[in-house]
C-alpha cells in the first residue's frame, strides 16, 4: 500500500504530467491559452485574478523552499527551525489567504456572471474542483497542525520523501507516519499534476519571461530571402486569421479535388502535402 | 541604411460614400466565425463620431501607442515590460465587449414555429454572448451618418479637443466617413506589447500578423494598439487582426476591402523605407514633426543608390520596380496629398488618407458660391477653420499647415480641371499657386479620378522561392461554424483546441487562374473582379450580333 501511494502514484502522475505537456505542446499549441474572460467582465476580475495569481505564486515559492531545499541547508545558513517556521507560517498564511480569497472571487464570478459561466466548459469545472480541493486541503493541513495542533515539521518527512522521488531512490516509509491531512493534500496535488496538461492550467508554462529581454518589435521572414526565417516551414506562422496551423507532415494524402479547375502546378516545386485532418472536410 | 519593403495603402476620403461594402466583404472573408462576431477588421466610421470601439482615440483612457520618455526614447504608453508583466493577470485598460458592442442574433426559429395567433410572430434579439434575450443599444455603426446627433457625436474624443463653440458648429456643418483597417505600422506598438512575441512584422512586405500558435491570450496587444485594431477572440482566447489579406496580396491581387470598394478609393502599393531610421523618426520631440519625420524614413526607389541598397538587402528586382510604380509613393511623396492617421501615436502607420475636400465644396455650394472656382475654394479652406482643425487632429497631430496645403492642392486640381473640361485654356497660375505644374496636376487628377485597376493596385507577387513557406498560411473553412458542416467545433480543452482544421477552401492560385483564364467555363460572380467581359456574363453586343 505504501509503495502504491508514495511511489507508483507519484511517478505515474509525474509521467502523465510531463508526457501530457509535451503532447499538448506538439498537438494543441492553438489550444494553449489562458482563455481569458476579461472581455466579458472586468471589474471583479481586476481584484480576483491578481489576488489569486500573486498568492499562488507566493505559495509556489513557499513549496519550492520547503520541499526542495533540505533543512540542513537553511540551518547551515544560520536560520533556526523556529525562525524558519515562523516565517513560513506567517508568509504562508498571507499567501494562502490571498489565494483562497482570490479563488473564491474568481469562482463566484465564474458562476454568477452570465457570459463567463456560459463560456465555462466541463473541463474547466472539473479543474476548478481539483484545484480548489488541493488548495483547501493544503490550508487545512497547515492550520490543523500549526493552529489547532502544536506544529508539524514536514521538512523532516515529506520533504526528504519528495526529494527522494527525484533521486530515483523513493523512500515511501517516511510518508506512512505523516499526518493524514498532509497525506491527502499530497495525493490531491499529484492528482492535480496528472490533470494539469489537459486543462487551461497549461498557461502557467507559457509565463512570458522572455518579454523582459527581447526587442520590442518582432520581425519574422517568410522566405529564403535574407535567410532570416526562424524554424521550418510556414506551419505555426499563422496570423490572426482562423485556426489553421502546423506544418504538413510528409506522406499525407493529397487534397480532395474541389469544384472548379485544378490549380496550376506550383512554381516553387512539388505541392506540399495537406495538413492532417483534411479528410474531415468530406 | 537598411532597406525594407512595406505594403501600404492610401484611401481617398473624398470618394467614400460610407456604403460599408468593404466592411461586409471583409467580415465575410475573415470574421464570420463565432468568437469574433463583434470584430470588424475593416470598419467605416462616421466623423465626427465615437468610432469603434467607442472613443478609442482617447489615449488618456485607453493607453494605446507609444510615449516619448524624458530621455528621448519610446516606450508603450501603457507601460514598459515590467509593468506589463505585473498587470498580466488583469489588464487594467482592456475595452469590454460593451465598448465594442454586444453581438446578437434573432430568434428566427420563432417565426416558423410560433403557434397560429392574432399577432404576427416577432423575431426577438438574443445576445450571442449570454445566449439570453437582449436589448440592442449599440453596434459597430450605431452613430452612422451622425445618427444620434450631438448626443453620440458629442462623445467624439477628437471633437472634445476642439472648443465647445466649434463643436456645435462643426456637427451642423458636415461629416465624412473614415474607413479603417489595421495600419500595419512601421513601429507597431501591439507587437511591442505582446508578452509572448506572437505578433510580428513580416520582413518581406511589412504586414503585421499574429501567430495563432504562439499567442497565449494575454490581451496586452489590444491595449497596445492605439487604433484598437487587434481583437480578442473570446472563444479561442487568441488575438486576431487584419491580415492585409496576405494570401491575396502574395499572388498580386488586392485586399478584399480594396477589391470590393465601390468608390474605388483605395490604392495599394509598396513603399521602401530605411528600417534603421524608424526608431529615431518615431521619437522626434515635437508631435507635429512626426508627419515629416515619417516621410523622411521613406526611400525614393527612383534613386539608383536606394535601388542598389535595396538589392543588397535582398529585395527582388520586380519589387523595386513595383516600388517605382507605386501609387502610394506618388500620393504620399510626389503629390503630397496623403497624410497618416494619428501620427502622434508614434507607431508610424502605413495606411494613409487623402483628407476630404468635399465638405468644403459642399459648404460653398450650399451658400450659393461657385464651388469650382479656385479663389473661392482657397478662401473657403482658409476660412473653414473647424474642419481643417478637426482633420489636423486626425492626420497631423493638430498642425493645420499640412492639411491646408493638401486641401489647397486638391482645390487647385478641381479648379484647374474645370477649365480643361470646359475647353478653356488651362490656367497655369492655379498650379503654380500650390507649388505644382499643370502637367503634375493632370497626372494627379488621372491617379485620383480615372486610374484603372492596375494603376491603383501595384502589388508584386510573392516570390516562388518564398511560396513554399507561405503556402501553409491560409484561411479556415467557411463552413466551420458551430454545428455547421465544417464542424470544427469544441475540442476537449475549449473552443477550437485539438487537431487543426483543414486549410483553405478557396485556393488563391486557382482563383487567379480562373480570373485570367482565356475561356472560363462559367463565371463565378463572387470571384469576378470587374475586369473585362467574361464569356457568358453579358449578352452579346449589338454590333457583334449584326456582324455576319
Amino acid at each position: 500500500m505504501n509503495t502504491l501511494l508514495w511511489v507508483i502514484v507519484p511517478y505515474l502522475s509525474l509521467a502523465v504530467f510531463a508526457g501530457g505537456l509535451v503532447w499538448r505542446r506538439r498537438y494543441d499549441k492553438f489550444g494553449w491559452t489562458t482563455r481569458s474572460s476579461q472581455l466579458y467582465e472586468s471589474a471583479v476580475l481586476r481584484w480576483g485574478s491578481p489576488l489569486f495569481h500573486f498568492g499562488v505564486l507566493m505559495v509556489l515559492v513557499g513549496h519550492v523552499g520547503g520541499l526542495l531545499v533540505p533543512k540542513s541547508w537553511t540551518e547551515a545558513a544560520g536560520i533556526s527551525e523556529h525562525a524558519y517556521h515562523l516565517m513560513a507560517v506567517f508568509i504562508g498564511t498571507v499567501a494562502g489567504l490571498c489565494t483562497l480569497i482570490g479563488m473564491a472571487i474568481l469562482i463566484l464570478r465564474r458562476r454568477l456572471t452570465g457570459p463567463v459561466f456560459a463560456a465555462t466548459t466541463r473541463n474547466d469545472k472539473a479543474m476548478y474542483a481539483v484545484l480548489a480541493t488541493v488548495i483547501l486541503l493544503g490550508l487545512w493541513a497547515t492550520l490543523r497542525a500549526n493552529v489547532a495542533g502544536d506544529g508539524y515539521d514536514y521538512r523532516e518527512t515529506v520533504s526528504p520523501w519528495f526529494r527522494s522521488l527525484f533521486y530515483l531512490r523513493p523512500d515511501p516509509e517516511v510518508m506512512a507516519a505523516v499526518p493524514t491531512t498532509f497525506q491527502v493534500h499530497v495525493l490531491a496535488a499529484f492528482a492535480l499534476f496528472a490533470f494539469w496538461p489537459f486543462t487551461r492550467l497549461v498557461h502557467a508554462f507559457s509565463a512570458p519571461v522572455g518579454y523582459l529581454t527581447r526587442p520590442y518589435v518582432v520581425y519574422r521572414g517568410g522566405g529564403p530571402r535574407g535567410g532570416r526565417r526562424g524554424g521550418g516551414g510556414g506551419g505555426g506562422r499563422v496570423p490572426g486569421g482562423p485556426p489553421t496551423r502546423g506544418a504538413a507532415p510528409q506522406g499525407a494524402p493529397p487534397p480532395p479535388p474541389r469544384g472548379g479547375p485544378a490549380p496550376p502546378p506550383r512554381r516553387g516545386g512539388p505541392r506540399p502535402a495537406p495538413p492532417p485532418g483534411w479528410e474531415r472536410l468530406r | 541604411m537598411r532597406v525594407m519593403a512595406q505594403m501600404a495603402m492610401v484611401m481617398n476620403l473624398d470618394k467614400c460614400i460610407g456604403c460599408h461594402t468593404c466592411s461586409v466583404t471583409c467580415k465575410q472573408a475573415w470574421t464570420n466565425r463565432s468568437g469574433v462576431e463583434y470584430v470588424w477588421f475593416n470598419n467605416v466610421e462616421t466623423r465626427p463620431g465615437q468610432g469603434y470601439p467607442r472613443t478609442y482615440q482617447d489615449q488618456k483612457r485607453w493607453q494605446g501607442g507609444w510615449v516619448r520618455t524624458r530621455r528621448g526614447r519610446l516606450k508603450p504608453r501603457s507601460g514598459g515590460r515590467v509593468k506589463r508583466l505585473l498587470s498580466i493577470f488583469a489588464n487594467p485598460k482592456l475595452p469590454s465587449i460593451q465598448d465594442y458592442y454586444e453581438p446578437w442574433t434573432y430568434e428566427y426559429e420563432h417565426l416558423l414555429t410560433a403557434p397560429a395567433g392574432d399577432q404576427t410572430p416577432v423575431a426577438r434579439p438574443t445576445s450571442l454572448i449570454t445566449g439570453k434575450q437582449t436589448r440592442i443599444t449599440w453596434s459597430a455603426n450605431w452613430d452612422d451618418s451622425l445618427a444620434g446627433g450631438n448626443e453620440t457625436a458629442g462623445g467624439d474624443p477628437i471633437l472634445a479637443r476642439v472648443s465647445e463653440q466649434v463643436r456645435q458648429e462643426y456637427a451642423k456643418a458636415f461629416m465624412f466617413f473614415l474607413p479603417r483597417i489595421c495600419e500595419h505600422c512601421l513601429n507597431p506598438s501591439c507587437a511591442a506589447s505582446c508578452p509572448s512575441g506572437a505578433i510580428y512584422k513580416r520582413t518581406e512586405d511589412g504586414i503585421v500578423l499574429v501567430d495563432q500558435d504562439d499567442c497565449r491570450g494575454w490581451r496586452m496587444c489590444v491595449t497596445g494598439c492605439p487604433y484598437k485594431k487587434i481583437y480578442f477572440n473570446h472563444r479561442t482566447g487568441k488575438a486576431e487582426k487584419c491580415t492585409f489579406c496576405f494570401p491575396r496580396v502574395e499572388i498580386g491581387i488586392p485586399t478584399v476591402c480594396s477589391e470590393t470598394c465601390v468608390g474605388r478609393l483605395r490604392y495599394i502599393g509598396l513603399m521602401l523605407y530605411d528600417a534603421d531610421a524608424v526608431a529615431r523618426a518615431a521619437a522626434v520631440a515635437d508631435e507635429t514633426d512626426l508627419y515629416a519625420a515619417q516621410r523622411s524614413v521613406f526611400l525614393d526607389p527612383h534613386d539608383p543608390r536606394v535601388a542598389e541598397a535595396a538589392r543588397r538587402s535582398g529585395i527582388p528586382e520586380d519589387w523595386i520596380d513595383a516600388a517605382r510604380r507605386s501609387p502610394v509613393w506618388d500620393l504620399i511623396m510626389r503629390y503630397e496629398v496623403a497624410l497618416p492617421l494619428h501620427p502622434e501615436y508614434r507607431t508610424m502607420p502605413m495606411v494613409w488618407y487623402i483628407p476630404p475636400l468635399s465638405p468644403v465644396v459642399d459648404v460653398l455650394r450650399d451658400t450659393g458660391h461657385d464651388a469650382e472656382d479656385a479663389g473661392n475654394l482657397f478662401g473657403a479652406v482658409d476660412a473653414l477653420r473647424i474642419p481643417v482643425e478637426y482633420l489636423a487632429e486626425l492626420f497631423t497631430a493638430g498642425d493645420t499647415a499640412p492639411v491646408t496645403a493638401v486641401l489647397r492642392r486638391l482645390a487647385a486640381m478641381r479648379a484647374y480641371q474645370r477649365r480643361v473640361n470646359l475647353g478653356e485654356p488651362p490656367d497655369e497660375s492655379i498650379a503654380t499657386g500650390v507649388g505644382m505644374t499643370g502637367q503634375r496636376i493632370q497626372d494627379m487628377y488621372r491617379l485620383l479620378a480615372i486610374a484603372k485597376y492596375d494603376e491603383r493596385y501595384v502589388i508584386p507577387a510573392a516570390h516562388a522561392e518564398a511560396a513554399a513557406g507561405l503556402e501553409e498560411l491560409a484561411t479556415g473553412c467557411s463552413l466551420d461554424y458551430e454545428g455547421g458542416p465544417g464542424m470544427g467545433g469544441t475540442g476537449p480543452f475549449g473552443e477550437s483546441s485539438g487537431r487543426y482544421e483543414p486549410v483553405a477552401v478557396e485556393n488563391f492560385h486557382a482563383l487567379r487562374s480562373r480570373q485570367t483564364a482565356d475561356s472560363p467555363a462559367r463565371v463565378n460572380l463572387l470571384n469576378w473582379d470587374g475586369k473585362g467581359r467574361p464569356e457568358g456574363l453579358f449578352p452579346p453586343r449589338r454590333d457583334e450580333e449584326e456582324r455576319p
